[in-house]
């Protein structure tokens, strides 16, 4: 019952829509009507243009993901471990957080070019910082219980980071991971608009520049369905990785399947 | 020659633990333990008793490796405590488990950390888990069991290395009064068929009289130690020696020396 409510509010929303171009006779290069980006879609995909430029995008996004977390756990791991490195890196770590990443996309297409590169580049910068900062996070906040208890044992202080610190910094480095999915392809999309050949973001750009504006809101509409994409993703990983996280009731239940002891 | 000098420690054992004139000063000036002696024979239990604050879990982190003395001496076996030892088992007031690791994971921390082989501790881990009840629960994740379950995990892992020295730091204090009046029975038990040597830190008066072969009673800040009672019931204990009125002259004289130290509220 709830469930076909939300369907139907949804339809009576792009019902309204499309009424109201056609009632107040909206000029489609304004605001173009449901049908029109339907069709815009039918267009983009029949012909295949579409699904290049997704791919373009896509692999920019989850290449500068990849290497940007990559980074930002390294970093953020050895800033949680070492005092020295957190002493001497810290402060360019703070100037570079108060920098809005996306201001270097220019600086990197002119360094990287116009291809894949400069995109995965800067998606990864956008990505690496939450990453970082959830790491360093995550890792420094070890239950101090279960720190001494371990030392107790005489754990040495590799073993308390593989078996302590790094899975209980699981579910704040996901949480990072999250941002860090939808961040990338931001990132990626920014430096298609600065300047480049195929992706998405060069789709929007040149479709701006011959007022497709049905097509402009065509793309959008996917970019909207890859970043929910990507989110799941993240989240059923998550589901895999973190089985023990997961907030459910407990007593009772059948068997927990765990993978790892 | 050496092997000779090592048969010959191993053969006189006088105590398991010898404190000598042991004192903790933190470096705010805080005096947690001041001037602490005693000895622990091997396969003993031995109660500690004091007032919250008195520095008893300063003592216990500092034989358990965790915490150094400013003052005085602390050997486990003859030989000092200055680090963390293999063959210690501590059991802290919280279960602190590891929630990603499966009951039979978490038992099994202690041979993973010294690499003592998952294939043989396994059997072990199952057959304590079964003598604590918790049979059929190995693969159970922690989130599953009640505090009271938790508990006796801990209680199985600090077991499964084969430490030769128990430390129990207020272990059934976050549990509910019938819980704990389990737990000390069950605890009991396991000490009989183990016989490990065993010190239990509480600030519950019975609790210590009921456990324990010896009770140190401890001051306030700074903690020492004010008296020292042998309790000689014969064991099993049952839960209504409480009401006997030898034990009762056993609780009356640890409050009178609580009290005579300035402890009790």
């Amino acid at each position: 019952m709830r469930a076909a409510l939300r369907v139907a509010l949804m339809i009576a929303l792009i019902a309204l829509w499309e009424a109201a171009v056609r009632g107040f006779a909206l000029p489609a290069y304004l605001l173009p009507p449901p049908s029109a980006v339907f069709m815009g879609l039918v267009r983009g995909f029949a012909s295949g243009v579409y699904i290049e430029h997704i791919g373009v995008t896509l692999t920019e996004t989850a290449l500068g993901f990849v290497l940007g977390c990559t980074l930002g756990f390294a970093l953020g791991a050895a800033v949680a471990l070492s005092a020295r490195f957190e002493y001497y890196l810290y402060p360019l770590i703070v100037g570079f957080q108060a920098m809005p990443k996306v201001a270097l996309a220019p600086l990197i297409v002119v360094w990287f070019g116009l291809g894949i590169e400069s995109k995965v580049v800067n998606a990864a910068l956008v990505c690496f910082f939450p990453l970082m900062i959830n790491t360093i996070v995550g890792l420094r906040a070890a239950d101090e219980d279960r720190v001494a208890l371990m030392r107790s044992l005489a754990a040495s202080p590799l073993q308390i980071f593989w078996m302590l610190r790094l899975p209980g910094a699981g579910p704040t480095i996901f949480a990072g991971l999250e941002i860090a999915m939808i961040f990338a392809l931001i990132g990626a999309i920014v430096a298609e608009f600065v300047g480049s050949e195929n992706g998405l973001g060069m789709l929007i750009q040149s479709m701006n520049f011959s007022m497709d504006v049905a097509g402009q809101f065509s793309v959008l509409f996917i970019l909207a369905i890859i970043g929910l994409g990507l989110n799941a993703i993240v989240l059923a990983v998550r589901r895999r990785v973190l089985f023990w996280d997961a907030p459910q009731p407990v007593l009772g239940k059948p068997k927990l399947k765990a993978t790892t002891p | 020659m050496d092997g000779v000098a090592i048969t010959e420690a191993r053969s006189m054992p006088t105590s398991m633990i010898a404190v000598q004139a042991l004192g903790k000063i933190y470096d705010s000036g805080l005096v947690a333990l001041e001037n602490i002696g005693f000895t622990v024979p091997e396969a003993a239990f031995v109660a500690v008793v004091g007032p919250s604050g008195c520095g008893k879990s300063t003592l216990l982190r500092i034989l358990a490796g965790l915490a150094s003395p400013t003052a005085g001496t602390a050997s486990l076996a003859g030989t000092p405590i200055v680090a963390p030892r293999r063959d210690i088992g501590v059991v802290f007031q919280q279960p602190v488990l590891f929630p990603w690791r499966t009951v039979l994971g978490n038992v099994l921390l202690p041979v993973d950390i010294q690499h003592l082989g998952r294939a043989a501790a396994r059997q072990r881990a199952l057959s304590l888990l079964a003598m604590v009840g918790l049979d059929g629960f190995e693969s159970r994740l922690p989130r599953e069991l009640s505090g009271g379950m938790q508990q006796r995990v801990a209680l199985v892992r600090a077991l499964i290395h084969e430490p030769s020295l128990l430390l129990m730091d207020e272990p059934f204090g976050a549990l509910d009064a019938m819980t704990r009046e389990t737990m000390n029975l069950e605890l009991q038990r396991i000490w009989m068929e183990r016989r490990k040597t065993v010190l239990f830190i509480t600030h519950s008066v019975a609790e210590a009289v009921f456990l324990a072969d010896t009770v140190l009673v401890m001051s306030p800040r700074p903690g020492r130690i004010v008296d020292t009672l042998t309790v000689d019931f014969p064991r099993p204990r049952p839960l209504d020696i409480v009401n006997t009125p030898e034990f009762g002259t056993h609780v009356r004289r640890i409050r009178r020396a609580l009290n005579a130290a300035g402890g009790l509220e």
